[in-house]
């Protein structure tokens, strides 16, 4: 009751004009920046925390949030339309997403991102109002032998996303891996394959990879090859509504992505990427449809849309609750907080709870205004797709290269990102999926990290990760993951045989 | 490895471009002194909060026209640092923000220019470390640790921040100062103090080190225990024994300030130490120092010169005995 009361208190202040108004303010530019390639949530944010100084905290800190939901909900478009992530956490959207807008479902697609944000949020921020103390302890005992064991898993199931070829996928995925160890080492403070080159001691920036692989690579490779001959622009047909057998097969897919996105938005350094490859690979395995997997499937895009959008509502709990930030957004949003003199954590709640409740009150408000923005501008949204392809792709390269050029404002970036480029383009004239070189370059670094924390804690004891109870758990279900479909294909075989056998000739 | 969204930064280089053309329409006004921050760290960290600070600060007491804050993040501030010492020499108006934290960064990079190269102008704020256990942890004191340490060195984990930072550079004075080998204890690097606050709630570390603020509220809501506070003395507000209290002579601050390009003339350095010096003094500086909960740190001129060139051999003195840096 008391957390009721608090929340309707909240919406007092929610639904005050100006708070109301910077909520807007905020979902709309947070769609904008998603949609578009090449600026992110993060970076809006950090450019509108100077302009805010002198705001009321919970305005701006309303204003703040919605900009971060408002980009998962927009970075779906430009995954489906052009095959650019337009944020990283929606590079899986751009693999089904973008088959099925080749397929003249981009209507579907778009619909079934939205509704399922939608769905994903709302849950999201009602799992962040009613179960913040309980989901906070869970994530506390989250050592980094836990991690190491929940990244196993994903390396397991990250095989989804590896494409037709195992070999192809594999040699991305290990090139992801291997520019991953660039930079100093953090445990060691030891430079690793920097060459000499200062720029370089950080590592590769993710952003500067992805745009480069996917923005760049995919803007040479149409240049090349698309230029001629027949239109292969994705054309809007059929409907942009969702069909009786879409619903049907999306709204499964979106209550597990929330499963999975919320907690992973949770814990610390889990991010909107682990549970959006976690998302497809399920919806994958458990799909009646998984021979369309890789040409369009819808359970591919409403899984992880979803779960993109949960582990947003996830991340500020951690947050709020602790002032742990998971993510960089995350991070931002907290120096917000600091620049008002605020300090997150359990004291929070106590000492301001206008400002707490009032923010998680606004997120209701926010996913109402985002479906309203996102499903009947669908169709605006769409005819992203008639511009001139020469026009649409001249302006990815230059919001890619001002992106890039931007993080540090370093020219060696843009020739990393136009080196990276050109490797993307390499890569898909060779058929070689470029989606693992990102998961590589995310999860190896993170997970050899984890490994070395835990071994330093144990002392070099290897047992540490089967004596801990999540890690082991963890573990066991990895094992499961990996033994129980060659397991059933191994009985069914064997029945086969008996049948066969037993069968008269 | 490093995180962002994507594409992070098209705003800020177009902003950056508007600023410049800005600066470039500004330069016919006569006597106007316009100076630019360089801060060599991403948006929202220390170095971010305190050149944004002391361009606010600037303005509002009128000691310049226009102050215009650039970032260029990257390998612990010495990337930022290069660029100003090749780009900016004998340019009275290029400042930069630093401090503890790029003095260790220089040796950990093999950073080709050092703090050695630019003009001290001023330190103005710093922040004391505290070392944190668990409220459940068995550990009550200094004492309970030492002894923890010496029973077995190994057993005990120190959580900070990554490699060569100022936490473990705390922790490697400690371990020294108890008699032990700095190069030989067990630091857990992590990638932010957000991390170690959670390893060390969630019991994963024997002992977490950070900044103050970092872990205050925790402290302050019965979470977190801490056992010492790097502080020479007593600090108003802040209810932790130092380690010197508790015999174990450390001190140590992570202060924060400001610098100018090389190649300046001694006219040009005098204004800017004067211009810095009246801001830190100013009441809009107090308030800021207050809601940031920063530790006024002021010392300008050449006070502040001979303290960077001794800091530089102290901490480079420390980064080896740690084993980061070959001697």
């Amino acid at each position: 009751m008391d957390t009721l009361n608090a929340l309707l208190s909240g919406f007092a202040v929610a639904l005050s004009l100006q708070n109301l108004f910077l909520g807007f303010v905020g979902v709309t530019l947070g769609t904008a920046v998603g949609v578009l390639p090449g600026v992110g949530p993060a970076l809006t944010v950090a450019l509108l925390l100077p302009a805010t100084a002198g705001f009321d905290p919970t305005g701006a800190l309303i204003m703040f949030a919605g900009i971060y939901y408002g980009a998962m909900f927009g970075g779906s478009t430009t995954s489906i339309l052009l095959n650019t992530p337009g944020e990283s956490a929606t590079i899986v959207t751009a693999m089904e997403g973008n088959m099925m807008a080749k397929r003249g479902r981009a209507g579907a697609a778009l619909a079934t991102s939205a509704i399922g944000s939608f769905v994903a949020g709302t849950i999201g921020t009602v799992l962040l109002t009613f179960v913040s103390p309980f989901a906070v302890d869970v994530a506390l005992k989250f050592g980094p032998a836990e991690y190491f064991s929940v990244m196993v898993l994903a390396f397991v199931t990250v095989s989804a996303v590896l494409g037709a070829s195992p070999a192809r996928g594999l040699a991305a995925l290990f090139l992801g891996l291997t520019i991953g160890l660039i930079g100093l080492d953090s445990q060691t403070g030891q430079a690793r394959f920097t060459l000499g080159i200062p720029e370089l001691l950080d590592g590769l920036d993710i952003v500067v990879v992805a745009v480069g692989l996917f923005a760049v690579g995919e803007t040479l490779y149409v240049a090349t090859y698309l230029n001629r001959g027949s239109d292969v622009i994705e054309q809007m047909k059929g409907s942009i509504w969702m069909s009786k057998e879409d619903w049907k097969r999306s709204w499964k897919p979106w209550l597990r992505g929330t499963a999975f996105g919320f907690p992973f938005g949770c814990i610390p350094a889990g991010g909107a990427e682990i549970p959006t490859f976690l998302s497809y690979a399920t919806e994958k395995k458990l799909s009646k449809h998984a021979d369309e997997f890789g040409k369009g499937a819808i359970e591919g895009v409403a899984g992880p849309e979803a779960a993109n959008n949960a582990s947003a509502s996830g991340t500020l709990m951690p947050l709020l609750t602790l002032g742990l930030p998971t993510t960089a957004t995350a991070a931002i949003i907290l120096a917000a907080f600091q620049q008002y003199g605020l300090q997150p954590g359990p004291l929070l709640f106590d000492t301001q709870p206008e400002l707490i409740w009032g923010l998680i009150a606004s997120m209701y408000i926010g996913n109402v205004i985002l479906l309203a923005l996102n499903l009947p501008l669908v169709g605006v949204w769409v005819k992203l797709l008639a511009i001139p392809r020469p026009l649409l792709y001249a302006g990815i390269l230059i919001f890619a290269t001002m992106g890039a050029y931007g993080i540090r404002n370093s020219w060696f970036d843009l020739a990393l990102l136009y080196g990276i480029g050109l490797l993307g383009f390499v890569m898909r004239r060779y058929d070689i999926p470029v989606a693992p070189v990102l998961v590589g370059l995310i999860l190896g670094p993170l997970s050899e990290q984890q490994f070395r924390r835990a071994l330093a804690i144990s002392q070099g004891d290897l047992s540490i990760f089967v004596t801990q109870p999540i890690s082991a758990t963890v573990l066991a279900i990895t094992a499961l993951v990996v033994i129980v479909p060659q397991a059933w294909r191994l009985v069914r075989r064997m029945q086969a045989n008996a049948i066969g056998h037993h069968s008269p000739i | 490895m490093r995180h962002h969204a994507i594409g992070a930064g098209f705003g800020r280089a177009l902003r950056t471009a508007l600023a410049g053309l800005a600066l470039a329409g500004a330069t016919t006004l006569a006597g106007a002194a316009d100076y630019k921050i360089l801060v060599p760290a991403a948006p929202g960290g220390g170095y971010d909060q305190l050149g944004r600070a002391v361009q606010a600060a600037l303005q509002a007491n009128k000691l310049a026209d226009r102050v215009q804050v650039n970032n260029v993040a990257g390998a612990g501030g010495t990337i930022g640092l290069a660029q100003l010492i090749n780009s900016s020499k004998g340019d009275g108006g290029a400042l930069m923000a630093s401090g503890k934290g790029m003095v260790s960064a220089v040796f950990i990079n093999k950073s080709p220019v050092t703090l050695s190269n630019v003009t001290p102008i001023a330190r103005l704020t710093g922040e004391y470390e505290v070392l944190v256990v668990p409220a459940s942890s068995p550990l009550k004191s200094m004492a309970d640790l030492v002894a923890a340490y010496k029973a077995n060195p190994a057993a005990v984990s120190w959580a900070g921040g990554f490699a060569g930072g100022v936490d473990q550079l705390t922790a490697g004075m400690i371990v020294q100062a108890i008699g032990g080998e700095a190069g030989k204890f067990n630091y857990v690097a992590f990638g932010s103090g957000g991390e170690v606050l959670a390893q060390v709630l969630g019991g994963h570390v024997t002992v977490g080190l950070g900044g103050f603020n970092e872990f205050a509220g925790q402290i302050k809501a019965g979470k977190l225990r801490a056992l010492a506070v790097t502080a020479p003395a007593r600090v108003k507000d802040i209810d932790v024994p130092t380690l010197k209290e508790q015999g174990i002579n450390v001190e140590f601050v992570n202060w924060r300030g400001i610098m100018a390009a090389p190649g300046i003339s001694d006219a040009q350095r005098d204004e800017l130490v004067k211009a810095v010096t009246q801001m830190a003094k100013s009441e809009s500086w107090k308030a800021t120092l207050e809601k940031n909960e920063w530790v006024d740190m002021l010392m300008a001129g050449d006070e502040f010169r001979h303290y960077v060139e001794a800091e530089q051999k102290t901490v480079f003195k420390l980064v080896s005995d740690l084993g980061l840096v070959k001697k």
